[in-house]
């Protein structure tokens, strides 16, 4: 029978942030450029050219130290990496080993087993490389250095993390805090976070670790788990066989599901790594701790205390619109312009993640603004549209941002308001339908349903259904 | 004290760095880095009990930039370090 085996998860993510430049030149990180087109002596390793440090890189970086509760490294230094590889000009990477920016912290995760801490070994700054396309056809590598020098932030865990699950609670943990910052918009497919999973197994009960391998090109939750749990049974098979893991990088192949060794002789890991020295050492001052801490936003435990306190909606509710960063802004700006937490709540909980699943979207890619929404619960309290005529008007404020009341007017959305025209198509629908009436007369209280139902129909939808309640008794 | 860099170290250096050296190139750059390493061990004569490494020759420390784009499109002059270039991209030999 085969033996009882613990997973020990440790993970290294490596987070794009939010600058407008590189982390050493004046080029901009904007996505999307022609290639090429965001580079400079510096970023494309140009012999004599001097990095200098941006100032909102270290900002970001201690933010987030201090939001996952690391300890400042109060003298920190940068250190090179060297490598020789195309996506990298200057043959090495400018990091930080020695003494990385934070260190020491931890964040607090919920899975279905309870609560736990993740501990974080450290945070380090570093550079991004450019961006390698291959050419099959002419058997060459084409470089765009565009992403080269864009500054990164690297948070290593410690390998307190034992399944998928907890791994999945980790990041989107370290995503929501690094989105409620502001540092990075963290997004998992577009590259501007990524996860390498440092796994190893061992039986039951030992205290030793096993050997672990580290796992990369991981970018989707779902390729994460399904490389944690394949990673585990391959190494599991190998030790109930009676043979070693052997100590490696292997590649994720996201379309296969399978990983493969990337080891190979040509590329022995020994990166040499010493103080650069054309940096300067960088002395964190207690003015500019303080200055970060006082410009420290609210984060998501603080922000879902605030509202089980200020309001009156369901935990889960709370619970979801906290865990996008988004999703609260809106809501709390939707309340801020008079609306009903309640109703807000509705609206997002409701038709928002409805469309949001249809769509395939993430709530940061909401295109309607708090405004339009308050907008469209006005309307909709005050029963100038029915509850139909309002989703209607929210499918199309969810599409592209439309102003209810103009998109009410446009499409004729509103409630007829006008009692006599109501009058004169109850009168036709008693007309039109005796059986249903005698029946509602001999005392079937279900009959009347109908015919408001019929009202309706004849309506197009825009009265307002209780008040064809009112008028039907009132003229049988 | 030529032969205090192995052959291997220098395989090892070469393959590092990337480059294909030949039985005369080996040797010449072992007799090299051997006469580097005895002046390092010269320097180890000194006592440096207590004294801080020294990786900067400047006291100085945060000397920061502000996040403001700076530089434009020169993509063209930066081109002409290509030794190849094609689509705006430089052409380098596969590395797939």
């Amino acid at each position: 029978m085969r033996k009882e085996y613990e997973t020990v998860i440790g993970l290294e993510v490596h987070v794009e942030l939010a600058t407008r430049t590189k982390i050493f030149c004046g080029c901009s990180t904007a996505f999307g450029g022609r290639p090429n087109s965001h580079t400079c002596p510096v970023c494309t390793g140009m012999p004599g050219a001097l990095p200098v440090l941006n100032r909102k890189v270290l900002e970001h970086a201690v933010a987030v130290g201090l939001a996952t509760n690391c300890r400042i490294t109060r003298y920190c230094r940068f250190d090179r990496k060297n490598y020789f590889y195309p996506d990298n000009p200057q043959n090495y990477q400018i990091s930080q080993l020695y003494l990385p920016v934070c260190r020491n912290g931890y964040v607090e995760i919920e899975t279905g087993d309870g609560g736990k801490r993740v501990g974080i070994h450290e945070i380090h700054m570093e550079e991004d490389a450019g961006k390698l396309l291959h050419d099959e056809w002419q058997g060459c590598t084409l470089v765009d250095y565009n992403r080269s020098g864009v500054p990164l932030i690297e948070i290593v865990s410690e390998p307190d993390m034992r399944s998928a699950e907890e791994v999945i609670a980790y990041l989107e943990k370290l995503r929501l805090i690094i989105q409620y910052l502001g540092a990075s918009d963290c997004k998992l497919q577009e590259g501007s976070m990524r996860a390498d999973v440092n796994l190893s197994v061992r039986e039951a009960g030992t205290a030793e670790f096993g050997t672990r391998t580290e796992m990369k090109n991981l970018n989707s939750f779902r390729s994460i788990t399904r490389a944690i749990e394949g990673e585990r049974e391959r190494q599991i098979d190998l030790l109930e066989a009676g043979e070693k893991v052997v100590q490696e990088t292997r590649r994720w192949d996201e379309a296969k599901e399978v990983s493969y060794s990337m080891r190979s002789k040509e590329d022995a890991q020994d990166y040499r790594y010493f103080p650069d020295p054309d940096l300067t050492p960088v002395c964190i001052s207690e003015e500019f701790l303080e200055e970060i801490k006082s410009r420290q936003p609210e984060l998501p435990s603080e922000k879902r205390k605030r509202y089980r306190e200020q309001f009156e909606i369901p935990d889960y509710d709370i619970q979801i619109i906290t865990g996008s960063k988004h999703l609260a802004d809106l809501f709390e700006a939707t309340v801020e312009l008079g609306a009903q937490p309640k109703k807000v709540s509705n609206w997002l909980m409701g038709e928002t993640l409805r469309l949001l699943k249809e769509k395939e979207l993430d709530p940061e890619e909401i295109r309607f603004s708090p405004e339009h929404l308050a907008a469209l619960i006005a309307l909709s309290e005050s029963r100038a549209i029915n509850s139909n005529a309002a989703k209607q008007v929210f499918e199309a404020m969810f599409e592209e941002d439309v102003d209810p009341e103009a998109y009410v007017k446009e499409k004729g959305l509103g409630m007829v308001s006008d009692e006599n025209a109501l009058r004169v198509t109850v009168e036709q629908v008693i007309a039109a339908n005796p059986q249903s009436v005698e029946d509602y007369l001999g005392g079937k209280e279900r009959a009347l349903g109908f015919l408001v139902g019929q009202t309706m129909k004849a309506m197009k939808g825009k009265a307002d259904p209780a008040a064809a309640g009112r008028l039907l008794k009132e003229l049988l | 004290m030529a032969d205090r860099i192995s052959n291997e170290t220098i395989e090892y250096v070469g393959m590092l760095a990337k480059l294909e050296l030949s039985r005369e190139e080996k040797e010449a750059a072992g007799r090299d880095m051997g006469r580097m390493l005895e002046y390092i061990d010269k320097l180890k004569e000194l006592d440096t009990e207590g004294v801080e490494p020294m990786p900067h020759l400047f006291p100085e420390s945060n000397v920061f930039r502000e996040d403001i784009v700076a530089n434009g499109d020169d993509s063209e002059e930066i081109l002409r370090n290509a030794p190849e270039q094609r689509d705006g991209m430089f052409v380098v030999p596969r590395t797939f």
